[in-house]
C-alpha cells in the first residue's frame, strides 16, 4: 500500500497503567481521509488507544508503552519527535466540551498563539482565520457578534463545535474524538455528526463512541476492541451486518457491553 | 432554663423514645455548646471592635484634628503641647508593606505554581509541610532573625550604619507572608478544572505556556485574593517589625532608611501612656484605623474569591 493510504499505523502496541495492561499487542492501520470508529464495552482500552495517538496519556506518570505508532509515516515514539508538533498535527476533541475560559476569538487562536511567533500573523489574517474556522463548524452565524464574550458561556453544543474549530487553524491531519457527543442532547449530537461528515474529506478522524448507532451513522470503518485487544477491524457495514467474530456479533447485538 | 424547655418542646423525637431524658439533656447541652462555639467568632470580632472603639472614640470625635492626624509627620504625644500626626507612621507601614509584597508576591506565586503544577507528589508533600512550618514560626522568632542575622548581613552587604530598616523588615515580612500566598494561591490553581490543562496540552502547549496562558487567566481572582491576604498579614504584623525597622518616625527615602510602623507604635507606647489620657486614646484611634484597613483588605479578598465561585456556577 502507498503510505498515504493510512494515516495511523500501530505495531505491537502495549500500554500499562502501573501493573495493569490496558492495551495488548495492538496492530491496526487507520485509513486516511475516512472516519474510523473505536467501539467496545467500557474499559476495553479504546480511549487509551486514542490517547496514545497524540501521546496525551503520558501526562499521568505511571503510563508505560512499548511498540510503535506511526502517524503519517513517522513513529511518534522516536527521540526527535516534538510533542508540540505532534499535537499540532493530531488534534483532539474531548468527551466534555472544554473551551478555555477566555474569549471565543482567543479560543480559536489559542493553538496558533502557541505555535507561531508573537505577531507573526497580523490582525486581518487572524480575523480571517477565526471566521474560516468558525464557519467550517457552522458556528460563525451564531457567534459572529459576540466573539469577545467568554467561550464558557456558550451552550454545550456550541462549545463542542468551538473545540473542533480551534483545531482547524493549526491545519491538523488527524482529529481524535473521544465520545464527542456524550455530553450533548439529541440535537447537539446530530449537529456534531453532520459536522464530522463534512470534515472527513479533509481530515482523518478517529472517534471513540459508546453509541452503536452513532458508529454506524458516522464511520466508514470500525475497530471493535475487548479487554485491551483488537477483536475485529473492517468496514462498518461488514462489522454490523456480517461480523466475523462471535464476540463482535454479541456486542453489536447488545448482548453485553 | 426557658430556652432549654423551649428546645425540648420543639423536638419531640419519636426515634429517641427509648433514650433516657438524661441522655437527651446531655446531647442538647453538647449541641448548644457547639453552636455557641460557632457563633463566638462573630461575638469576638464585634467585641474586640467595640472595646477598641470605646477607648478611641472620645478622642476620635472630640479633640483630634483628623486632617492633621493624617497629614502631619509630627508625632509628639508626650510634649507639653502634644501633636498627633501619623503620616510618618503611615509611610513606615506603607513602605514596609509595599517592599515586602514586591518580594513576597513573585516568590509566593512562583512557589504556588511550582507546588501545584510542576513538582512530583512526593516533593509536593515535603514542600507543603515546610511551608506550613514557615507559617508556624512565632513572630518574635522572626524578630530575632531580623535582629541577629539580617541586621549584620545588611550592614555587610550595603555598608549602611544600621541594618534595622525598611529592607530588613520587608524581607522578614515577605518571608512571613509567603506561606499565606502559597497556600491560598495553590488552592486557586488547584481549583482550575483539569480539562483546561488537557485542552491546552492537546493543542501543543508546553507546561509553562499552560501556566501563563491558561492557569493565570483562569485563576486570577484566587491569586489576587492570595496576594491581598499576604498584604493583610504584612500590615498587621507587629512584633517582628518592631524589632526589624529601627523605629524612627520618618518618611523613608530609601530602603535603608529606618522607619516606624503603626502597629509598632502602639506596641511600644501603650505601656507608657497614662490610661484614659489623650495619648492613650490616640493609640486606640490608630488601632481603629488598623482594624478598618484589615477589614477592607480581608473583605475585598473574600469578595474576590466569592466572585470566582459565582462566575463558575453561572
Amino acid at each position: 500500500m502507498a503510505p498515504q493510504t493510512y494515516s495511523i499505523c500501530t505495531r505491537d502496541l502495549n500500554l500499562w497503567y502501573g501493573d495493569f495492561q490496558a492495551l495488548k499487542k495492538i496492530s491496526v492501520d487507520i485509513r486516511a481521509s475516512c472516519v474510523t470508529a473505536l467501539i467496545g464495552p467500557s474499559g476495553c482500552g479504546k480511549t487509551s488507544l486514542l490517547r496514545c495517538f497524540n501521546r496525551i496519556n503520558e501526562r499521568y506518570g505511571n503510563v508505560r508503552t512499548t511498540g510503535e505508532i506511526s502517524i503519517l509515516g513517522k513513529n511518534v515514539y522516536d527521540e526527535d519527535v516534538s510533542l508540540s508538533e505532534l499535537r499540532k498535527t493530531v488534534g483532539m476533541v474531548f468527551q466534555r466540551p472544554n473551551p478555555l475560559p477566555i474569549s471565543i476569538y482567543e479560543n480559536v487562536l489559542f493553538g496558533l498563539r502557541v505555535h507561531t511567533r508573537h505577531n507573526a500573523i497580523n490582525k486581518s489574517q487572524r480575523d480571517e482565520l477565526v471566521e474560516t474556522a468558525l464557519s467550517d463548524v457552522f458556528l460563525w452565524q451564531d457567534v459572529k457578534d459576540k466573539l469577545q464574550s467568554k467561550a464558557t458561556l456558550l451552550t454545550l453544543e456550541q462549545q463542542q463545535k468551538l473545540c473542533i474549530a480551534r483545531l482547524l487553524p493549526l491545519k491538523p491531519r488527524v482529529i481524535l474524538m473521544d465520545e464527542p457527543c456524550s455530553a450533548l442532547d439529541a440535537e447537539g449530537t446530530q449537529a456534531i455528526e453532520t459536522l464530522i461528515d463534512t470534515l472527513k474529506e479533509r481530515y482523518t478522524i478517529v472517534i471513540v463512541t459508546h453509541n452503536m448507532s452513532q458508529a454506524a451513522r458516522t464511520s466508514e470503518e470500525c475497530i471493535y476492541m475487548l479487554l485491551g485487544e483488537v477483536i475485529e477491524h473492517g468496514k462498518t457495514k461488514t462489522i454490523f451486518l456480517k461480523p466475523q467474530r462471535k464476540e463482535t456479533e454479541m456486542y453489536i447485538e447488545g448482548r453485553y457491553g | 432554663m426557658a430556652t432549654i424547655t423551649g428546645n425540648l418542646n420543639e423536638r419531640p423525637t419519636p426515634a429517641r423514645r427509648g433514650t433516657s431524658s438524661l441522655q437527651r439533656l446531655g446531647e442538647l447541652a453538647i449541641e448548644s455548646l457547639i453552636r455557641l462555639c460557632g457563633y463566638s467568632a462573630i461575638l469576638f470580632v464585634f467585641g474586640i471592635f467595640f472595646f477598641v472603639f470605646r477607648e478611641g472614640a472620645p478622642m476620635l470625635f472630640g479633640g483630634l484634628d483628623l486632617l492633621k492626624f493624617f497629614t502631619s509627620t509630627d508625632w509628639n504625644p508626650v510634649s507639653k503641647t502634644p501633636s498627633y500626626g501619623i503620616l510618618g507612621l503611615l509611610a513606615g507601614t506603607a513602605s514596609v508593606t509595599v517592599l515586602s509584597m514586591a518580594l513576597a508576591v513573585p516568590l509566593g506565586l512562583g512557589a504556588a505554581v511550582f507546588v501545584s503544577e510542576f513538582c512530583s507528589p512526593k516533593i509536593k508533600e515535603a514542600l507543603k509541610i515546610a511551608i506550613e512550618m514557615l507559617a508556624a514560626i512565632p513572630s518574635i522568632v522572626w524578630g530575632f532573625i531580623a535582629y541577629m542575622m539580617l541586621n549584620p548581613l545588611i550592614i555587610w552587604a550595603t555598608g549602611a550604619p544600621v541594618g534595622l530598616n525598611v529592607l530588613n523588615a520587608s524581607i522578614i515580612l515577605a518571608l512571613m507572608s509567603v506561606p499565606v500566598i502559597v497556600s491560598v494561591g495553590e488552592d486557586a490553581l488547584k481549583a482550575v478544572p483539569d480539562s483546561y490543562r488537557e485542552a491546552a496540552l492537546a493543542l501543543g502547549a508546553s507546561r509553562w505556556e499552560i501556566v501563563y496562558r491558561v492557569l493565570f487567566p483562569a485563576a486570577k481572582n484566587g491569586l489576587l485574593a492570595a496576594v491581598l491576604l499576604g498584604i493583610g498579614r504584612a500590615i498587621g504584623e507587629t512584633m517582628a517589625v518592631l524589632m526589624a525597622t529601627g523605629n524612627a518616625n520618618q518618611i523613608p527615602t530609601s530602603p535603608l532608611d529606618r522607619v516606624q510602623t503603626l502597629t509598632a507604635t502602639i506596641a511600644a507606647e501603650l505601656g507608657e501612656a497614662v490610661q484614659g489620657d489623650d495619648h492613650y486614646r490616640v493609640l486606640f484611634v490608630i488601632g481603629i484605623l488598623l482594624f478598618v484597613i484589615a477589614f477592607v483588605v480581608n473583605l475585598s479578598a473574600d469578595l474576590i474569591v466569592r466572585g470566582i465561585r459565582g462566575k463558575q456556577n453561572a
